[in-house]
């Protein structure tokens, strides 16, 4: 999948698999390869894979098979303290019996760098997260954020090209989560800094990355750009595990002209875009985007198909309007509407029309 | 509103003061929480507290000499020991007085064996004087100082009285004196002979000996308790029941059984002989010394390092480890510099419960000790149970506490009480 960058990779992984029992696999068969320099985010929902692969990454999983290659030399055999690469994990891993500023000295130390120099580079790491004033304090005197804080500077400290960040912001709110991210971003991009990133959240996959590698079952199952991921999605699974989606069940009819005619489960007929059925007769499942459905028919082509639905809920959120809708025999369609001026709010019980352009509903796999 | 605050005082709804009424409201809860814990004290209060204390004030106490010779004393008080001379008729007088009181009364041979602890003869002084003293009348029979000294020469030498000054008062310091080689003379104090220096000389060995057996507990116990703390749950119980296997052992049957593998005919000692590593007739000495008690104290005592030690490292999470190798720490950097800082208070903890058990430790010893291997305790059950000598008794006990609660309190200004956790 995706080995686009094969010349100038930094981080490769080559057919790599991982059992821990002889029986199931973790990672099956594993190929990625990551450019230098890039923030790339493993989405997964937990036991699909993303952080053994980590570990494998880091040293503390060995490769079951395959070959783990980083600056084009196999570190399948190197020791994780020998990698040079720095490491944030979920629960900061502070060493609470030294300062702020003994752990970040810490990979310095071991390093057999001179006091001096340390010092400086300390200072400067805790520079770069705005900490420096707490560099005498014990982790535990400190807020989630703040240890966060801290837990990346050290990894950075010791100039890593490779960081891997295991859920870093799994245990904060969701403010101090956004802030973070963006800092975790822009520090990355600022040192030039490659950068795995595991995550459950799939916001903050599309926010921080510059591709996104989405795990599930061992397998990735899509690897892209967050944009592409979104509105381009190549299987149901990752259309259902980014962001929001419908789902309406169905048998192909027919594809001609790159538009699949879809014959739903009730009888109706919908126009979708063939993505991964091929043929008439295959079951399917279409995927569209709340927000990409239209209830107002002039933006339609006069001949699209459109479907009767019932609303069944109307929700205020302040800037957008959510209505929850029966389509189909699927009591579960959301549609978002802006909130403007002249937007409808739509009563329970009212019938609508909806309807949508063909390129914005995708055939996937059933 | 309810936080009105005249004249600065808060107030309750109700216009009573509010630290009055939440300390009204408190009460109750104190109250009851005082009321589960009432009978678990006043248990330890009979049963514990007061008992020791009764026992500890012995170590002081004098006042068998006092009480058998109210009016000696009085007299004696009076006598200038340092002339040199014996003391007078009345001295004499009064004593055969308080004697024929005493005799009657049967108590003249229980101050004999006391003042028996102070100059040895005085018990069998007594217990002859007695018998002939009864002959005599306390009045009619007057002077008494040359029948007295007829019928004991005890009574015709100075130190006799001298000794009998001394340990007049109600309250003594001899007792202590004694449980540090020391005595009490009207000169004041003296080292015991060297012949009878053995305390001091116990009290240092059980103090050696409870810090190697601590050690041997750290060392033996470090590694067990790291396997625990990082084994799946499963082995984990398994584990741990093993180690808590002695404990459902009789204390007599395990130290029994080193007697049987370490005696001179014992399993060890056969089998390095079988396998040649030791010439038959010059088998190894393993039992009746010092040896012999580390070995069975470390075995005994293992399990009170273990389980301290095993609950500060449950908490250690296995993620400082893998954070301190991608850093770059070799295993035993992560280790040394990491793990074993944030498990120090569970050795703390373990350290402390060996050291102040074993420092007390009876049983052991007294099997597998010999000689050479017992602890003072050993010393302070033969003072209570065969010398019957009570008052030093509670003088070494006396010391032995404070020694403890001083090195507790030593441990606490050099490593800190907080660092200790039991679990």
């Amino acid at each position: 999948m995706a080995d686009t960058a094969k010349n100038d990779a930094f981080v490769e992984f080559e057919r790599v698999q991982k059992s821990y029992d002889g029986v199931n696999l973790v990672v099956k068969d594993l190929n990625l390869s990551m450019p230098r320099g890039e923030f790339l985010t493993m989405p997964g929902p937990s036991g699909s894979g993303k952080t053994t692969c980590l570990m494998m990454l880091a040293g503390f999983e060995t490769a079951t098979h395959g070959d783990i290659r980083l600056g084009g030399t196999s570190i399948n055999n190197i020791p994780p303290h020998k990698r040079g690469i720095g490491m944030v994990f979920q629960n900061y891993a502070l060493f609470p019996h030294m300062t702020v500023a003994e752990n970040l000295a810490f990979p310095l130390e071991v390093r057999k760098i001179g006091k001096s120099e340390r010092e400086e580079k300390v200072m400067r790491a805790l520079g770069m997260v705005q900490m420096q004033d707490f560099a005498g304090r014990r982790p535990s005197q400190l807020s989630g954020g703040q240890q966060q804080r801290i837990a990346l500077s050290r990894a950075l400290v010791f100039e890593p090209e490779l960081v891997l960040m295991d859920e870093p912001l799994g245990a904060l709110d969701k403010q101090l989560r956004e802030t973070l991210q963006f800092e975790i971003t822009n520090l990355a991009h600022e040192l030039g800094i490659t950068t795995v990133y595991v995550t459950h959240d799939q916001t903050e996959a599309l926010t921080m990355s510059d591709r996104v590698a989405v795990f599930e079952d061992g397998r990735i199952q899509q690897l892209a750009a967050p944009d592409k991921l979104y509105e381009e999605p190549e299987n149901s699974f990752v259309a259902q595990f980014i962001g929001e989606n419908n789902t309406l069940e169905g048998v192909i009819k027919e594809i001609k002209g790159g538009v699949a005619l879809v014959q739903l489960d009730n009888g109706d007929l919908i126009d979708a875009k063939p993505i991964n059925v091929t043929e008439a007769g295959q079951r399917t499942r279409v995927s569209i985007r709340p927000e990409r459905v239209e209830m107002d028919k002039s933006r339609l082509s006069p001949d699209a198909h459109t479907l009767k639905a019932e609303v069944l809920e109307f929700i205020y959120m302040g800037d957008i309007f959510r209505t929850r809708l029966r389509v189909a025999g699927n009591d579960d369609f959301v549609i978002k509407t802006r909130n403007a001026p002249d937007q409808v709010r739509l009563q329970p019980g009212q019938m609508i029309d909806i309807g949508w352009l063909a390129e914005d509903c995708r055939a996937l796999d059933a | 509103m309810s936080d009105s605050t005249a004249n600065g005082l808060v107030l309750a709804a109700d216009g009573t003061p509010l630290k009055r009424s939440l300390s009204r409201a408190m009460r109750r809860q104190k109250m009851r929480a005082f009321m589960l814990v009432a009978p678990l004290l006043i248990f330890v209060l009979l049963t514990f507290i007061y008992p020791i204390g009764v026992m500890l004030s012995r170590s002081v106490q004098n006042d068998i000499v006092p009480e058998t010779l109210p009016e000696t004393v009085r007299v004696l008080g009076a006598w200038d020991a340092s002339i040199g001379e014996l003391p007078n008729e009345a001295v004499y007088a009064a004593f055969m007085r308080d004697m024929s009181v005493a005799i009657e009364a049967k108590r003249h041979t229980r101050l004999g064996s006391r003042l028996n602890y102070e100059k040895t003869g005085f018990s069998s002084m007594f217990r002859q004087s007695g018998r002939k003293m009864k002959k005599l009348d306390p009045i009619t029979d007057a002077p008494f100082k040359d029948k007295l000294i007829k019928i004991h020469k005890g009574w015709g030498d100075v130190e006799t009285w001298k000794t009998l000054q001394t340990y007049s008062g109600l309250y003594t310091s001899g007792y202590f004196l004694n449980a540090v080689d020391a005595r009490m003379t009207p000169e004041g104090m003296a080292w015991q002979p060297e012949d009878k220096q053995i305390l001091l000389k116990l009290f240092g060995r059980t103090l050696v000996m409870s810090l190697i057996i601590t050690g041997s507990c750290i060392l033996l116990g470090y590694p067990i308790a790291w396997l625990l703390a990082n084994v799946s749950p499963r082995n984990a119980n398994l584990l741990l029941i093993l180690v808590l296997l002695p404990f459902w052992t009789s204390l007599l049957v395990r130290t029994s059984a080193w007697k049987v593998m370490l005696q001179q005919n014992g399993v060890i000692n056969e089998v390095l002989v079988w396998i040649g590593l030791v010439p038959d007739g010059d088998r190894l000495i393993l039992i009746n010394n010092e040896f012999g008690t580390i070995v069975a104290m470390t075995h005994i005592l293992l399990p009170f390092m273990i389980l301290p030690m095993y609950s500060v490292m449950q908490t250690i999470p296995p993620v400082y480890l893998r954070a301190a190798k991608s850093m770059g720490a070799t295993n035993w950097t992560a280790f040394w510099r990491v793990y074993f800082p944030q498990s120090i208070p569970g050795i703390g903890a373990g350290s402390i419960l060996v050291f102040i058990l074993s420092i007390g430790y009876y049983i052991t010893p007294e099997i597998v000790g010999g000689t050479k291997g017992v602890f003072i305790s050993n010393r302070i059950a033969y003072h209570i149970s065969s010398s019957l000598n009570w008052g030093l008794a509670a003088a070494l006990g006396t010391i032995l506490l404070i020694v403890v609660l001083a090195l507790y309190w030593a441990y606490d200004r050099i490593v800190g009480i907080d660092n200790v956790k039991l679990g």
